[in-house]
């Protein structure tokens, strides 16, 4: 039995996993029609390559990744493109973003699709292929893997899957790891492979024993073939609320502890979703780009149910599947501690939608209003990033950001175990959120102004140069004149001499002029 | 009292032998109050200062010769940490100065451009590519906004689009509770 760590904090909210897996991941039906947006993951946009009209087929290429942060955005299914425009998309702004609206056709027609094996390549030829298979990260924050597997020359001892699956509600990992361990468990060891770790960790909250049982056993079964029963382990944690937040599952797990502003990899731990694992090894070993993934469709509905469903599916058409009750007061994407309202129900799932819950007043009553705070420091018990929430609460909401920064604002994970406790029901997750965009916007502001400093000295340089360069020419050529005068003067008759001089006045005039513009366009 | 004197007299040569030694060994090059008034400025070089640029706003009032509400870029934002940085009252802005507009991007309309270049000369950060008789075009990237490049366009073909709230720009807002009827009556009464 391995020895387990403790995080700091964390809370116990009632884990409503239940209602979602009694049945089996069921297969939504291909929508009457698909919008893809071009910007699903961390980064970059992808850059569309396709045109309204365009027929393409499933699995075909939409976004280009465009930045070293981005990934490939595909068709789900085959079908004609009908519009590539703003649309409204799933982020908590409510405002537009670019998609490609597709239109499919029924016939499932795939590109055509090149398994690789995986130990035949390096690492960084797999990453290639990720990337243009436009695997992200799956748990939520939709980070493109190839850049999470882009180590330099750290070396990598554990890969830890991250099958905890903390929040409440949402249970997509779950039903994917019952399911699909054997696949999960494949990706786990070509993640493995990529980043030369000596083991690979899955941790899964003890509230999931089927699914500890099926990687168990799925880990097992492939050990005769890859010898790989002495690398994977899975670690059955603790279930509390945040233990799926990566630096949490790595303190648990490992005992380590990802210092302020590092990543994990800079303590030898790289970690991955589940989900993420059995994408990858489908990009891979059966070359399938990533056009689908499992949601849990929860909350006020009839049939709580996991839904294998393609990138782009309005989520009306899978609230209507899970039948959404009458009482039905608004929808949230995530899960009720870190997602956020959908602005509208006919936005499309992307990568990253890993849950919606159909919330009701019921479900949900409304927070009451917030009270002052009594600072009573039950967030700072809650909390697992070891911060002081009610101290960054006072700076965050008298607008002190450079005291919250010092103050460790961005170690702050969202978790929302602080607001959970609070009991003056105070949104200090909001606040935060305010707080580091804020934060982020200045030093945006700060990097154009200094870019700006920096082309604008060099402007005057320019300016400068050009005029003196100018001065230098003019007085060359002046001196060329004069001594192409003295020589010729000798042998000229009186009267020539006079119409020379003439000119001469002349050309001094106009060579005058030109300075004098030259002076004018200076300034 | 000539050993006083002549004491006195020989502390006053070696301290100001040291001074002046300090003043050449540690000089410092340009004005170090005007360079911190510049971190602070926007850099947007529109000049609506009535100065030529930010750094000559700076260096005026590191002097004492201009005030620190000027900017309309900056907003008052920028007053604000003007007047933290100098240690000064917030002095809102004056009724000759403009005021604070939302920041924006130029944009030639390139149908309508002749391509004559004074746009380009007036650009402080020469960001519109362009030569004599060829279309101009601005790099958006690098445009600070300023709108120095209007005036002189002799066709009139360039515009100044608010940048707007997009999903690449958007910030969280700050919360604010939504009190229902019941709840206002109750914290009125």
């Amino acid at each position: 039995m391995r020895k387990l760590h403790h995080f700091h904090g964390g809370v116990h909210p009632p884990s409503n996993k239940a209602q979602s897996t009694r049945t089996a991941i069921a297969h939504a039906p291909l929508p009457p029609r698909l919008v893809v947006p071009l910007h699903q993951h961390a980064g970059e946009a992808a850059k569309p390559i396709v045109q309204a009209g365009d027929r393409v087929l499933k699995g075909q290429l939409l976004g280009m990744p465009d930045g070293f942060v981005s990934s490939a955005v595909h068709a789900p299914t085959s079908g004609t493109i009908s519009a590539i425009d703003m649309q409204l998309v799933a982020h908590p702004s409510g405002l537009p973003n670019l998609c490609a609206t597709l239109i499919p056709d029924g016939r499932e027609e795939w590109i055509a699709r090149e398994p690789v094996d995986y130990r035949e390549h390096s690492s960084a030829d797999l990453q290639h292929l990720l990337r243009m298979a436009g695997v992200v990260g799956l748990g939520g924050a939709g980070f493109p893997s190839d850049i999470k597997l882009r180590i330099g020359k750290q070396k990598i001892t554990t890969l830890i899957l991250n099958g905890a699956e903390c929040e409440p509600y949402i249970s997509c990992d779950d039903m994917l790891m019952r399911e699909r361990a054997g696949e999960i468990v494949q990706g786990a060891e070509i993640l493995r492979y990529m980043l030369d770790a000596d083991e690979v960790l899955i941790g899964v909250e003890d509230n999931k024993p089927e699914a500890i049982a099926a990687l168990q056993q799925a880990i097992s079964a492939s050990g005769s073939t890859l010898q790989q029963n002495k690398r994977h382990e899975v670690v059955t944690i603790p279930t509390i609320y945040p233990g799926g937040g990566a630096k949490q599952l790595i303190r648990v797990i490992t005992g380590l502890e990802v210092p302020s502003g590092k990543l994990p990899t800079d303590i030898g731990v790289q970690c991955f979703n589940v989900a993420t694992a059995c994408t990858v090894y489908r990009a891979l070993a059966h070359g399938e780009p990533l056009l689908s993934r499992v949601i849990t469709i929860t909350g006020n509905v009839r049939r709580a149910q996991n839904f294998e469903a393609l990138i782009g599916t309005p989520i009306t058409e899978l609230v209507a599947l899970a039948g959404m009750l009458p009482d039905t007061s608004g929808y949230i994407m995530g899960g009720p501690m870190m997602g956020f309202p959908l602005p509208a129900l006919d936005v499309p799932m992307v990568k990253a939608t890993n849950c919606i819950i159909v919330a009701s007043e019921k479900l949900f009553p409304p927070s009451p209003p917030p009270m002052p705070c009594i600072r009573c420091t039950r967030c700072v018990d809650a909390c697992p990033a070891d911060l002081q929430p009610q101290d960054l609460y006072w700076f965050a909401q008298s607008r002190e950001f450079g005291r919250a920064q010092k103050f460790s604002l961005f170690d702050c994970i969202e978790c929302g175990a602080c607001s959970y406790v609070c009991p003056s029901h105070i949104p200090l997750v909001q606040y935060f959120r305010f707080a580091k965009s804020e934060i982020r916007a200045r030093e945006h502001d700060k990097q154009l102004a200094d870019q700006a400093r920096v082309r604008h000295e060099f402007h005057e340089q320019r300016i400068e140069r050009e005029k003196r360069e100018k001065a230098e020419k003019l007085a060359i050529r002046e001196k060329a004149a004069q001594s192409a005068k003295l020589a010729g003067i000798q042998s000229l008759t009186p009267q020539q001499q006079a119409a020379q001089t003439e000119l001469e006045a002349g050309r001094a005039h106009i060579i005058e002029l030109a300075k004098s513009e030259v002076e004018h366009v200076k300034e | 009292m000539l050993s006083a004197l002549l004491v006195m007299a020989a502390i006053a040569t070696v301290l100001g032998a040291v001074l002046g030694f300090a003043a050449i060994k540690f000089h410092s090059e340009g004005n170090p109050l005007a360079d911190k008034i510049d971190a602070v400025l926007p850099q947007t070089q529109c000049g609506q200062c009535s100065y030529p640029g930010c750094k000559p706003y700076a260096a005026a009032i590191a002097a004492g010769e201009a005030d620190i509400n000027r900017c309309p870029p900056g907003g008052e934002e920028g007053i604000q940490k003007l007047a933290d940085l100098l240690g000064v009252e917030f002095k809102p802005f004056g009724s000759d100065t403009a005021a604070p507009k939302p920041k924006s991007v130029a944009l030639v309309d390139e149908s309508m451009c002749i391509g004559c270049t004074l746009c380009i000369q007036a650009c402080p950060v020469d960001a519109i590519v362009g030569a004599a008789k060829q279309m101009h075009t601005i790099i958006a990237a690098e445009c600070t906004g300023c709108e120095l490049c209007v005036a002189p366009c002799p066709v009139d073909c360039i515009s100044m689009p608010v940048i707007g709230e997009k999903i690449s720009n958007w910030k969280w807002k700050y919360p604010l509770y939504a009190f229902t009827a019941a709840e206002a009556a109750e914290a009125t009464r």
